[in-house]
Protein backbone atom coordinates (compact mmCIF):
# COMPACT_ATOMS: atom_id res chain seq x y z
CA UNK A 1 0.00 0.00 0.00
CA UNK A 2 1.21 3.62 -1.07
CA UNK A 3 0.76 5.66 1.85
CA UNK A 4 0.34 9.36 1.00
CA UNK A 5 -0.39 8.71 -2.93
CA UNK A 6 2.06 10.77 -4.84
CA UNK A 7 -0.37 12.30 -6.52
CA UNK A 8 -1.60 14.27 -4.37
CA UNK A 9 1.26 15.98 -3.34
CA UNK A 10 3.17 16.71 -6.44
CA UNK A 11 5.57 18.90 -6.86
CA UNK A 12 5.88 21.23 -10.16
CA UNK A 13 9.15 23.28 -12.05
CA UNK A 14 8.51 25.69 -14.82
CA UNK A 15 4.99 24.40 -15.82
CA UNK A 16 6.05 20.75 -15.32
CA UNK A 17 4.07 18.62 -12.49
CA UNK A 18 6.08 15.93 -11.19
CA UNK A 19 4.85 12.94 -8.90
CA UNK A 20 8.02 11.50 -7.79
CA UNK A 21 10.64 14.26 -5.70
CA UNK A 22 13.72 12.15 -6.66
CA UNK A 23 15.88 13.46 -9.30
CA UNK A 24 18.87 10.66 -10.49
CA UNK A 25 21.35 11.18 -12.42
CA UNK A 26 22.72 8.93 -15.53
CA UNK A 27 26.15 8.90 -14.46
CA UNK A 28 28.81 6.10 -13.16
CA UNK A 29 27.13 2.76 -14.24
CA UNK A 30 28.51 0.11 -15.12
CA UNK A 31 26.34 -0.32 -18.39
CA UNK A 32 23.44 1.33 -19.94
CA UNK A 33 21.16 -1.45 -18.97
CA UNK A 34 21.71 -1.13 -14.88
CA UNK A 35 21.30 2.48 -16.01
CA UNK A 36 17.80 1.73 -16.70
CA UNK A 37 17.15 -0.89 -14.36
CA UNK A 38 17.88 1.47 -11.54
CA UNK A 39 16.27 4.71 -13.03
CA UNK A 40 13.14 2.28 -13.23
CA UNK A 41 13.68 1.08 -9.51
CA UNK A 42 13.60 4.61 -8.39
CA UNK A 43 10.59 6.08 -9.72
CA UNK A 44 12.01 9.07 -10.63
CA UNK A 45 10.40 10.88 -13.62
CA UNK A 46 13.29 13.21 -14.34
CA UNK A 47 17.06 11.90 -14.98
CA UNK A 48 20.38 14.32 -15.90
CA UNK A 49 22.10 13.69 -18.90
CA UNK A 50 25.69 14.87 -20.27
CA UNK A 51 26.35 16.57 -23.57
CA UNK A 52 29.49 15.07 -25.08
CA UNK A 53 30.96 14.50 -28.98
CA UNK A 54 30.18 11.26 -29.98
CA UNK A 55 32.60 8.65 -30.59
CA UNK A 56 33.81 8.68 -34.16
CA UNK A 57 35.53 5.32 -33.75
CA UNK A 58 32.57 3.82 -32.57
CA UNK A 59 29.74 4.49 -33.72
CA UNK A 60 27.69 1.56 -33.28
CA UNK A 61 28.42 2.12 -29.61
CA UNK A 62 24.61 2.13 -27.71
CA UNK A 63 23.17 5.10 -26.81
CA UNK A 64 21.42 6.08 -23.61
CA UNK A 65 18.07 7.31 -25.75
CA UNK A 66 17.82 3.54 -26.39
CA UNK A 67 18.09 2.62 -22.34
CA UNK A 68 16.27 5.68 -20.81
CA UNK A 69 13.32 6.84 -23.20
CA UNK A 70 13.21 10.66 -23.94
CA UNK A 71 9.49 9.76 -24.37
CA UNK A 72 9.30 8.51 -21.25
CA UNK A 73 11.74 10.66 -18.83
CA UNK A 74 12.07 14.69 -19.04
CA UNK A 75 15.41 14.61 -19.85
CA UNK A 76 17.32 17.29 -17.74
CA UNK A 77 20.91 18.33 -19.38
CA UNK A 78 23.25 19.45 -17.54
CA UNK A 79 26.88 21.40 -18.24
CA UNK A 80 29.05 18.90 -16.01
CA UNK A 81 32.74 19.82 -17.44
CA UNK A 82 32.27 23.21 -17.87
CA UNK A 83 34.57 25.48 -15.97
CA UNK A 84 33.35 28.50 -17.53
CA UNK A 85 30.09 30.55 -18.25
CA UNK A 86 30.72 30.32 -21.97
CA UNK A 87 31.21 26.54 -22.15
CA UNK A 88 27.94 26.45 -20.27
CA UNK A 89 25.96 28.25 -22.44
CA UNK A 90 27.18 26.61 -25.39
CA UNK A 91 26.66 22.94 -23.88
CA UNK A 92 23.01 23.56 -23.02
CA UNK A 93 22.54 25.47 -26.79
CA UNK A 94 23.62 22.12 -28.35
CA UNK A 95 22.00 20.39 -25.94
CA UNK A 96 18.70 22.26 -26.59
CA UNK A 97 18.81 22.00 -30.05
CA UNK A 98 19.67 17.68 -29.54
CA UNK A 99 16.58 17.32 -27.48
CA UNK A 100 14.62 20.54 -28.09
CA UNK A 101 12.99 21.49 -24.57
CA UNK A 102 14.62 24.33 -22.45
CA UNK A 103 14.26 22.89 -19.48
CA UNK A 104 18.17 22.60 -18.20
CA UNK A 105 20.50 22.24 -15.35
CA UNK A 106 23.38 24.69 -15.14
CA UNK A 107 26.02 24.07 -13.36
CA UNK A 108 29.75 25.56 -13.62
CA UNK A 109 31.87 24.24 -11.54
CA UNK A 110 35.79 25.06 -9.68
CA UNK A 111 38.33 22.76 -9.62
CA UNK A 112 39.19 19.49 -8.09
CA UNK A 113 39.61 19.03 -4.99
CA UNK A 114 36.25 20.96 -4.46
CA UNK A 115 34.29 21.22 -7.48
CA UNK A 116 32.75 23.88 -5.38
CA UNK A 117 30.09 25.82 -7.52
CA UNK A 118 31.62 28.86 -8.84
CA UNK A 119 29.05 31.43 -7.97
CA UNK A 120 30.41 34.00 -9.87
CA UNK A 121 30.50 32.04 -13.41
CA UNK A 122 27.35 30.82 -12.37
CA UNK A 123 25.40 34.28 -12.66
CA UNK A 124 27.34 34.83 -15.25
CA UNK A 125 25.77 32.08 -17.42
CA UNK A 126 22.44 32.14 -15.46
CA UNK A 127 21.62 35.35 -17.10
CA UNK A 128 23.08 34.70 -20.67
CA UNK A 129 21.06 31.15 -20.51
CA UNK A 130 17.58 33.66 -19.46
CA UNK A 131 17.97 35.94 -21.64
CA UNK A 132 18.64 33.11 -23.92
CA UNK A 133 14.83 31.47 -23.31
CA UNK A 134 16.19 28.66 -21.25
CA UNK A 135 14.57 27.84 -18.37
CA UNK A 136 16.90 27.19 -15.45
CA UNK A 137 17.56 24.79 -12.88
CA UNK A 138 20.45 26.36 -10.68
CA UNK A 139 23.04 23.94 -8.86
CA UNK A 140 24.73 26.32 -6.66
CA UNK A 141 26.49 26.71 -2.82
CA UNK A 142 24.71 26.91 0.36
CA UNK A 143 24.39 30.45 0.00
CA UNK A 144 21.06 32.05 0.98
CA UNK A 145 22.37 35.30 -0.04
CA UNK A 146 23.37 33.73 -3.66
CA UNK A 147 20.22 31.60 -4.12
CA UNK A 148 18.00 34.67 -3.67
CA UNK A 149 19.89 36.56 -6.54
CA UNK A 150 19.24 33.32 -8.76
CA UNK A 151 15.81 33.34 -7.94
CA UNK A 152 15.53 36.96 -9.11
CA UNK A 153 17.29 36.63 -11.96
CA UNK A 154 14.78 34.29 -13.17
CA UNK A 155 15.89 30.72 -11.98
CA UNK A 156 12.84 27.78 -12.29
CA UNK A 157 14.65 26.20 -9.34
CA UNK A 158 17.09 26.61 -7.04
CA UNK A 159 19.59 23.36 -6.23
CA UNK A 160 22.04 23.94 -3.56
CA UNK A 161 24.51 21.30 -2.27
CA UNK A 162 23.91 19.10 0.62
CA UNK A 163 27.95 18.25 0.59
CA UNK A 164 30.35 18.34 -2.55
CA UNK A 165 29.87 16.23 -5.33
CA UNK A 166 29.95 12.38 -4.87
CA UNK A 167 31.46 12.89 -1.36
CA UNK A 168 28.04 10.81 0.03
CA UNK A 169 28.84 13.04 3.24
CA UNK A 170 24.76 14.20 3.21
CA UNK A 171 23.59 17.19 3.89
CA UNK A 172 26.58 19.10 5.96
CA UNK A 173 24.52 22.58 6.43
CA UNK A 174 21.17 21.91 6.92
CA UNK A 175 20.69 25.66 8.55
CA UNK A 176 21.77 27.30 5.86
CA UNK A 177 19.56 24.86 2.96
CA UNK A 178 16.70 25.46 5.53
CA UNK A 179 17.29 29.14 5.12
CA UNK A 180 17.08 28.75 1.36
CA UNK A 181 14.09 27.02 1.92
CA UNK A 182 11.90 29.08 3.79
CA UNK A 183 13.17 32.24 1.60
CA UNK A 184 12.55 30.66 -2.12
CA UNK A 185 9.21 30.80 -4.19
CA UNK A 186 10.68 28.45 -6.80
CA UNK A 187 11.62 24.90 -5.94
CA UNK A 188 14.49 24.42 -3.90
CA UNK A 189 16.69 21.01 -4.39
CA UNK A 190 19.51 19.47 -2.45
CA UNK A 191 21.95 18.20 -5.45
CA UNK A 192 24.71 16.62 -4.84
CA UNK A 193 26.42 14.89 -1.34
CA UNK A 194 23.43 12.31 -1.00
CA UNK A 195 25.34 9.08 0.27
CA UNK A 196 22.70 6.68 1.53
CA UNK A 197 18.91 6.62 1.70
CA UNK A 198 18.78 8.61 5.08
CA UNK A 199 20.82 11.68 3.73
CA UNK A 200 17.83 11.69 1.14
CA UNK A 201 15.29 11.67 4.05
CA UNK A 202 16.77 14.17 6.50
CA UNK A 203 16.90 16.67 3.06
CA UNK A 204 13.24 16.13 2.54
CA UNK A 205 12.56 16.56 6.13
CA UNK A 206 13.97 20.01 5.93
CA UNK A 207 11.59 21.02 3.26
CA UNK A 208 13.15 20.23 -0.01
CA UNK A 209 11.07 20.09 -2.74
CA UNK A 210 12.90 16.98 -4.22
CA UNK A 211 16.59 16.02 -3.79
CA UNK A 212 19.08 14.60 -6.87
CA UNK A 213 20.91 11.49 -6.82
CA UNK A 214 23.72 10.24 -8.93
CA UNK A 215 27.04 8.95 -7.30
CA UNK A 216 24.74 7.02 -4.36
CA UNK A 217 22.72 5.17 -6.46
CA UNK A 218 25.55 4.44 -9.58
CA UNK A 219 28.22 3.44 -6.88
CA UNK A 220 26.62 1.30 -4.69
CA UNK A 221 26.77 -2.30 -4.47
CA UNK A 222 23.54 -2.63 -5.81
CA UNK A 223 22.35 0.56 -8.10
CA UNK A 224 19.10 -1.12 -8.30
CA UNK A 225 18.61 -2.12 -4.65
CA UNK A 226 19.81 1.39 -3.84
CA UNK A 227 17.30 2.97 -6.05
CA UNK A 228 14.76 1.70 -4.12
CA UNK A 229 16.45 2.60 -0.94
CA UNK A 230 16.26 6.64 -1.75
CA UNK A 231 12.71 6.56 -3.48
CA UNK A 232 11.58 5.18 0.16
CA UNK A 233 13.57 7.65 1.50
CA UNK A 234 12.33 10.45 -0.38
CA UNK A 235 8.65 9.43 0.43
CA UNK A 236 9.75 8.91 3.90
CA UNK A 237 11.15 12.76 4.09
CA UNK A 238 8.69 14.22 2.10
CA UNK A 239 5.95 12.63 4.51
CA UNK A 240 7.19 13.26 7.83
CA UNK A 241 7.79 17.18 7.03
CA UNK A 242 4.10 17.05 5.71
CA UNK A 243 3.44 15.37 8.88
CA UNK A 244 4.96 18.32 11.36
CA UNK A 245 7.94 16.65 13.67
CA UNK A 246 7.81 17.11 17.43
CA UNK A 247 9.76 19.59 18.70
CA UNK A 248 13.09 18.87 20.30
CA UNK A 249 13.24 18.83 23.99
CA UNK A 250 15.94 18.39 26.44
CA UNK A 251 14.46 16.15 28.96
CA UNK A 252 12.06 13.19 28.86
CA UNK A 253 8.42 13.32 28.79
CA UNK A 254 6.86 9.56 29.09
CA UNK A 255 4.68 8.03 26.35
CA UNK A 256 2.60 6.48 28.97
CA UNK A 257 -0.02 8.03 31.31
CA UNK A 258 1.08 8.65 34.72
CA UNK A 259 -2.53 8.93 36.17
CA UNK A 260 -4.26 5.55 36.71
CA UNK A 261 -1.18 3.81 37.91
CA UNK A 262 -1.65 0.36 40.45
CA UNK A 263 -1.03 0.94 44.12
CA UNK B 1 31.75 9.45 -49.01
CA UNK B 2 35.44 10.63 -48.90
CA UNK B 3 36.97 11.80 -51.79
CA UNK B 4 40.14 11.68 -53.12
CA UNK B 5 39.83 14.24 -55.66
CA UNK B 6 39.90 17.83 -54.30
CA UNK B 7 38.73 16.65 -51.11
CA UNK B 8 36.91 19.27 -48.59
CA UNK B 9 38.72 19.24 -45.62
CA UNK B 10 37.08 19.52 -42.30
CA UNK B 11 37.33 18.54 -39.03
CA UNK B 12 34.64 16.88 -37.18
CA UNK B 13 34.94 16.39 -33.33
CA UNK B 14 38.40 16.85 -33.90
CA UNK B 15 39.68 14.65 -36.38
CA UNK B 16 40.55 16.02 -39.56
CA UNK B 17 38.47 14.75 -42.71
CA UNK B 18 38.25 14.93 -46.24
CA UNK B 19 34.92 15.09 -48.13
CA UNK B 20 32.98 15.62 -51.59
CA UNK B 21 32.89 19.54 -53.06
CA UNK B 22 29.20 19.57 -52.23
CA UNK B 23 28.77 17.85 -49.37
CA UNK B 24 25.82 19.19 -47.21
CA UNK B 25 25.59 18.40 -43.03
CA UNK B 26 23.10 16.14 -43.65
CA UNK B 27 25.00 14.07 -45.93
CA UNK B 28 27.83 14.16 -43.23
CA UNK B 29 25.87 12.83 -40.53
CA UNK B 30 24.79 10.09 -42.54
CA UNK B 31 28.35 9.35 -43.90
CA UNK B 32 29.13 9.15 -40.71
CA UNK B 33 26.47 6.56 -39.87
CA UNK B 34 24.63 8.89 -37.40
CA UNK B 35 20.97 9.61 -36.43
CA UNK B 36 19.99 12.89 -36.96
CA UNK B 37 17.19 12.76 -34.36
CA UNK B 38 20.06 12.11 -31.48
CA UNK B 39 22.65 14.50 -32.15
CA UNK B 40 23.46 18.13 -32.32
CA UNK B 41 25.74 20.06 -35.08
CA UNK B 42 27.55 22.95 -34.12
CA UNK B 43 30.05 24.65 -37.08
CA UNK B 44 32.64 26.87 -36.23
CA UNK B 45 31.03 27.31 -32.47
CA UNK B 46 27.27 28.30 -34.73
CA UNK B 47 24.52 25.63 -33.95
CA UNK B 48 23.34 24.05 -37.30
CA UNK B 49 19.14 24.19 -37.34
CA UNK B 50 18.68 20.63 -37.64
CA UNK B 51 16.11 21.94 -40.43
CA UNK B 52 18.78 23.34 -42.39
CA UNK B 53 20.78 20.02 -42.54
CA UNK B 54 19.87 19.34 -46.34
CA UNK B 55 21.19 23.15 -47.50
CA UNK B 56 23.87 24.03 -45.62
CA UNK B 57 27.32 22.59 -47.63
CA UNK B 58 30.29 22.08 -45.89
CA UNK B 59 33.10 24.86 -46.30
CA UNK B 60 36.68 24.10 -46.47
CA UNK B 61 38.48 24.44 -42.97
CA UNK B 62 34.91 24.58 -41.22
CA UNK B 63 35.21 23.26 -37.44
CA UNK B 64 32.05 20.71 -36.58
CA UNK B 65 31.11 19.62 -33.19
CA UNK B 66 28.74 16.73 -33.17
CA UNK B 67 27.08 15.90 -29.68
CA UNK B 68 24.78 13.85 -28.06
CA UNK B 69 23.08 12.94 -24.64
CA UNK B 70 25.13 10.25 -22.38
CA UNK B 71 24.87 9.45 -18.58
CA UNK B 72 25.67 12.36 -16.43
CA UNK B 73 24.69 13.67 -12.78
Amino acid sequence: MDIGLPTEDQWQVAGRRFASRLIVGTGKYKDLATTAAAIEASGAEMVTVAVRRVNLSDRGAPMLQDFVSPERYTYLPNTAGCFTADDAVRTLRLAREAGGWNLVKLEVLGPAPTLYPDMAATIEAAAALIKDGFEVMVYCSDDPIAAKRLEEMGCVAIMPLGAPIGSGLGVQNPLMIQMIIEQAKVPVLVDAGVGTAYDATFAMELGCDAVLVNSAIAMADDPVLMARAMKAGVEAGRLAFRAGRIPRRGHASASSPMTGMIK
Amino acid sequence: MSSVLSPLSVTVNGEPMGFAPGMTVAGLIADLGLDTRKVAVERNREIVPRSTYPEVRLEAGDQFEIVHFIGGG
